[in-house]
């Protein structure tokens, strides 16, 4: 079945078998393999994708659901090889060890931050609550995405002062 | 893990998906959250010749209270409902409950209507309509049909709904008088199903049980309703000693299995303990409400 898909602001169009699952489609065809699959029953969040907007597990979606849809990905966070606040501030309070929910673990977070810039400890773990982390402990990643928040805030003052 | 080969369509009207399904009924599935039905068909569980996909149908997501119910349309996703404000002024049980299904991730595309029509007995809704005496709206190719919950569930992934039709809506009556609810969970972490569910419905006329709606979650094969404990609740003014009584009725009520959540007794002496809080927690809220107006 042919998709036109806009991924990563990109454009896409593909001629898929209707049982391929997004994150098939995304790892193997589109080689975007920032995207993991941790567990392949639905349970662990690592192959988060956000969809027009709303994060999912691409694991549990089919490509061709995504037809006509916006699908974003780690890839499309860093803008001009800068990274993104998100990725700045995973690496800056260390965020991840062996980073293999990182991937999921920022696209929550970008979803997060897009409805509520001012997230509580407390809205930051039940976001995070479907991603599973078998290393940090979550603490780290809690503060990360405080880090992140308070930059992205800092960055959208400046942007209307300036 | 992926599929086996299936056709696909996803069609922008109800009467084109129930035409579509209705061609070979038996060898199609619909999909709706799809987070029941794909782990499914990666495990091979499921292999149908056939999906139809019904998101693309405009409407079916309808959220709003008409002719004396809610209408929440079959589409509605779990983190629709826990963050609706109308839900959350005049629903209590469906507000608790919502928040309280698997993750985050699986409710924003887990779908109401998706739950009822898997019948799964551990599925948080079931218990939520069955105390809340909702009805459940069909199409298939003869028309419409209102089928009250608790003769849709039917067994372990077992419901009433025929082949060839497709759930539409589920209609909740509105709550009448001063009311009150919730929905208590234990579960062993977040995004795992219930050990034990129990959702409770109280209205109250001054201090006198009005109308008692309970419904019991992954103590049976299916989700149960009480009634002799509702039955003894009706009608009757609150008192602990009454609630109680209920309790220890509805955990009678509830037939739980031992396995990896918990011996059979264990789960049986949840259901009385969160009955019990449950009812206490709806008749404080029923109260409050009174108190205000
Ligand atoms: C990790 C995880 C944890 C979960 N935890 C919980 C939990 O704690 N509590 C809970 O209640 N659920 C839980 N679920 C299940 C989840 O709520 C599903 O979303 C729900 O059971 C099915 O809804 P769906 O819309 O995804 O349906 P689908 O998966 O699309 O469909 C499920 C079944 O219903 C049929 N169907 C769907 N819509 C219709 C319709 N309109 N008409 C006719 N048939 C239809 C399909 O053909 C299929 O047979 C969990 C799921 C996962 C993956
Ligand atoms: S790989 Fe999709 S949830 Fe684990
Ligand atoms: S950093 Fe290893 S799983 Fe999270």
């Amino acid at each position: 079945m042919d998709i036109n898909v806009t991924v990563n602001s990109k454009p896409t169009s593909a001629d898929v078998e209707p049982r391929r699952l997004l994150v098939h489609w995304l790892r193997d065809d589109l080689r975007l393999t920032a995207t993991h699959v941790g567990c392949d029953t639905t349970s662990c969040g690592a192959c988060t994708v956000l969809v027009d907007g709303t994060p999912i597990k691409s694991c549990t979606l089919l490509a061709v659901q995504a037809n006509g849809r916006e699908v974003t990905t780690v890839e499309g966070l860093a803008t001009n090889g800068q990274l993104h606040p998100i990725q700045a501030a995973f690496k800056e309070e260390h965020g991840l060890q062996c980073g293999f929910c990182t991937p999921g673990m920022m696209m929550v977070t970008a979803a997060l931050l897009e409805k509520n810039e001012d997230p509580s400890e407390e809205d930051i773990r039940w976001a995070i609550s479907g991603n599973i982390c078998r290393c940090t402990g979550y603490q780290n990643i809690v503060k990360s995405v405080e880090l992140a928040a308070g930059q992205i805030k800092a960055e959208r003052a400046d942007a209307t002062t300036a | 893990m992926f599929p086996s080969r299936f056709d696909y369509s996803a069609p922008d009207s109800l009467d084109e998906a129930l035409a579509t399904l209705g061609q070979r009924a038996d060898e199609t599935k619909v999909l709706a959250g799809g987070q029941s039905l794909i782990p499914l068909l990666k495990l091979r569980f499921a292999a149908p010749a056939t999906l139809v996909d019904i998101n693309r149908i405009p409407g079916l997501d309808v959220l709003e209270e008409s002719n004396g119910h809610l209408r929440i349309g079959t589409l509605a996703r779990h983190n629709q409902l826990a963050a609706d404000s109308l839900v959350g002024r005049r629903y209590p049980t469906i507000a608790s409950a919502a928040p309280q299904i698997a993750d985050p991730l699986v409710r924003n595309l887990g779908t109401i209507g998706g739950s009822l029509a898997h019948g799964d007995p551990a599925g948080d809704w079931g218990s939520v309509m069955l105390a809340l005496n909702a009805e459940v709206v069909v199409r298939g190719p003869t028309g419409e049909r209102r089928i009250p919950i608790d003769d849709f569930l039917v067994d372990i992934f077992t419901t009433s709904l025929n082949e060839d039709e497709i759930v539409t809506e589920v209609l909740v009556p509105q709550p009448e008088g001063s009311f009150g609810g919730a929905y208590l969970k234990l579960e062993r972490k977040v995004g795992d199903f219930a050990t034990v569910g129990v959702a409770v419905h109280l209205e109250l006329d001054g201090d006198t049980i009005a109308r008692a709606g309970l419904g019991l979650t992954a103590v049976g094969s299916r989700n149960i309703k009480p009634t002799n404990a509702e039955n003894a609740l009706g009608g009757n003014k609150c008192s602990d000693e009454l609630f109680a009584e209920a309790a220890r009725l509805a955990a009678e009520a509830a037939d739980p299995v031992s396995d990896v959540r918990g011996p059979a007794t264990y789960k049986r002496a949840v259901v009385e303990a969160y009955v019990k809080r449950g009812l206490a927690e709806a008749r404080d809220q029923a109260r409050a409400r009174a108190g205000r107006t």
